[in-house]
């Protein structure tokens, strides 16, 4: 695969050659290291891990569980997925991409920015340090999950390739690879999936690019090598597998809005006061994984999933009832 | 007046072992923690498979009587119907008590307003009559009017179907094939019932009417 690279930027980003082959044996014995991470908690100790996790991340700043609830056994959140690429029920996606190759991996940035082009997924997250955030996790079908996300800022890294006063949304979409995916013989969605962000959610702190969970690389049924984090939407909004990421000045299609526009909104922002056509949204349930998890699992479900103190600004004046 | 216990008599506390077996594999899993991420889930979308699965049976043993010619086939059909309708109890107490505990509230809202807890609501109230006339004695009581009230069970699948179908996140049929082969299994079931041969001579009838007419273009002469 060809993968330019402009000459005229990001000069202190490119790794070299050495440099980044260096860093790969790193990584790889890392992964055939001890698997028992210092702070990883519960995580590293008592779970399986999933057969395709992957290797210790290497993570600078490990943000406290600021969510207050208890965290979901990593087994659970490996082992049940929404990854239609790899098949529609919730152990599909664990059972089925054991074929797909996270790596070699590279970036297309395009649109409304000074620097575009085709970016070797290294170089893109050389110069961010990755962050542990534990977020609430609440999917559209009314379940929840409480994962420690690794990963970093995405404002950080769209910020590098200084889009331009037309950039008013950015458009992600997911790698499309048959061969690997077998979720795509069957025309679920318009393929390859899609999502979009107003550039101001976008650059939202809280929004997150992550690169693993549980202290260990993304394993890929949850989007490896590089997926999205946006704790105050519904979770189809966190875009898996990301290969191209464009600046643009329409809003962009969005996958699941294409596929059921008066179900499934642009913003997809989590409200307990606007139900899905078809089910409720005012309450969810917690998946912990622990225990036998019969009964005391539901929960209420918060404005904004409990981030409302943080990203409700960004809609004031809007009427979420429409602009779901 | 001593009853002669024939291989039918004999075969019925089996099935009827057989038909309790799914829910005690699941409360056995559940109680095991073997159920997975989400137990809740599971235990709900195992009792209303299973539900949905005795439906069909009790739907069969018509068709399946005729076609073996062994009559005596129909004797397993109350057993067949009431598991049905106690799975479908079942189902709906892992949802009220289980899933929704402590949220009663909910349950009126989505009853009135979700289509997909409507129509699995309503499907569980045309049962009860059913179940509650299965009785001999409501069999004589009733007379004719036993087989009239009890074709309501011919809608019960078509809305357990959709029920299913109306409840997951895609309405793409292919993102959920279940709730299609369930459908396919219950539009067999129905077409088979269909009086096929006197349709046949219906139509027949019918077109030497037209001929008829045809040839005779005066209405007058047609009566």
């Amino acid at each position: 695969m060809l993968i330019r690279r402009p000459p005229d930027i990001l000069p202190g980003e490119i790794t070299p050659e050495g440099v980044h082959r260096r860093r790969r044996a790193i990584l790889k014995a890392l992964a055939l290291g001890p698997l028992a991470l210092a702070g990883c908690g519960r995580g590293a100790e008592s779970q399986a891990v999933p057969a395709d996790g992957g290797g210790a991340l290497e993570i600078a700043k490990r943000g406290a569980n600021v969510v207050g609830e208890p965290m979901t056994d990593m087994d659970a959140a490996t082992r049940y997925n929404n990854y239609y690429e790899f098949g529609t029920a919730k152990d599909d996606p664990a059972k089925n991409s054991g074929r797909f190759r996270p790596e070699p991996w590279s970036v297309e940035i395009a649109g409304e920015a000074e620097i575009t082009g085709r970016f070797a997924l290294e170089d893109l997250l050389k110069p961010h340090p990755l962050e542990e955030r534990v977020y609430r996790m609440r999917c559209v079908e009314a379940w929840s999950m409480v994962i420690p996300w690794v990963g970093f800022p995405l404002g950080d890294l769209l910020k590098r390739f200084r889009p331009t006063s037309k950039a008013k949304y950015v458009a992600f979409t997911t790698v499309n690879r048959p061969g690997e995916m077998p979720g795509l013989a069957y025309p679920v969605l318009d393929w390859p999936y899609t999502e979009g962000l107003r550039i101001d959610e976008a650059m939202h702190p809280l929004a997150i690019l992550a690169v693993g969970l549980y202290g260990r690389t993304l394993p890929n049924q949850n989007g490896a090598p590089l997926r999205l984090v946006l704790p105050w939407k519904y979770g189809f909004k966190g875009i898996k597998s990301i290969v191209r990421i464009a600046f643009t000045e329409r809003q962009p299609a969005t996958a699941w809005n294409r596929a059921a526009p008066d179900e499934y909104g642009f913003y997809a922002n989590v409200n307990p006061a606007v139900d899905h056509p078809r089910w409720s949204q005012a309450t969810e349930r917690r998946i912990t994984g622990t225990g036998f998890g019969l009964f005391g699992n539901r929960i209420a479900t918060r404005p904004f999933n409990g981030y409302a103190e943080q990203v409700a600004s960004l809609y004031a004046g809007m009427d979420l009832r429409r602009d779901f | 007046m001593a009853r002669r216990r024939d291989w039918v008599a004999l075969s019925k506390p089996p099935l009827f072992a057989l038909c309790l077996l799914p829910l005690v594999l699941l409360a056995w899993n559940a109680a095991q923690g073997t159920l997975g991420p989400d137990p809740v889930a599971q235990l709900e979308h195992r009792s209303g498979d299973w539900a949905l699965r005795l439906l069909l049976a009790t739907l069969a043993v018509t068709p399946l009587r005729r076609v073996t010619g062994v009559s005596k086939l129909v004797r397993y059909r109350r057993l067949l119907g009431l598991f049905a309708f106690f799975y479908v109890c079942v189902h709906m107490g892992i949802y009220l008590v289980i899933d929704l505990g402590g949220f009663w509230s909910q349950i009126f809202a989505e009853i009135a307003r979700k289509p997909y807890i409507t129509v699995g609501f309503t499907a569980w109230l045309l049962l009860i009559p059913l179940a509650l006339t299965s009785t001999k004695g409501m069999m004589r009581r009733l007379g004719r009017r036993w087989q009239q009230m009890h074709r309501i069970v011919y809608l019960i699948p078509l809305l357990g179907v959709l029920h299913y179908a109306w409840m997951v996140k895609s309405g793409n049929a292919i993102a959920n094939r279940e709730p299609l082969y369930y459908g396919a299994a219950f539009a067999a079931l129905m077409l088979w019932r269909i009086p096929w041969a006197r349709l046949r001579d219906g139509l027949r009838a019918l077109r030497a009417g037209t001929a008829a007419a045809a040839r005779c273009p005066d209405p007058a002469a047609r009566r």
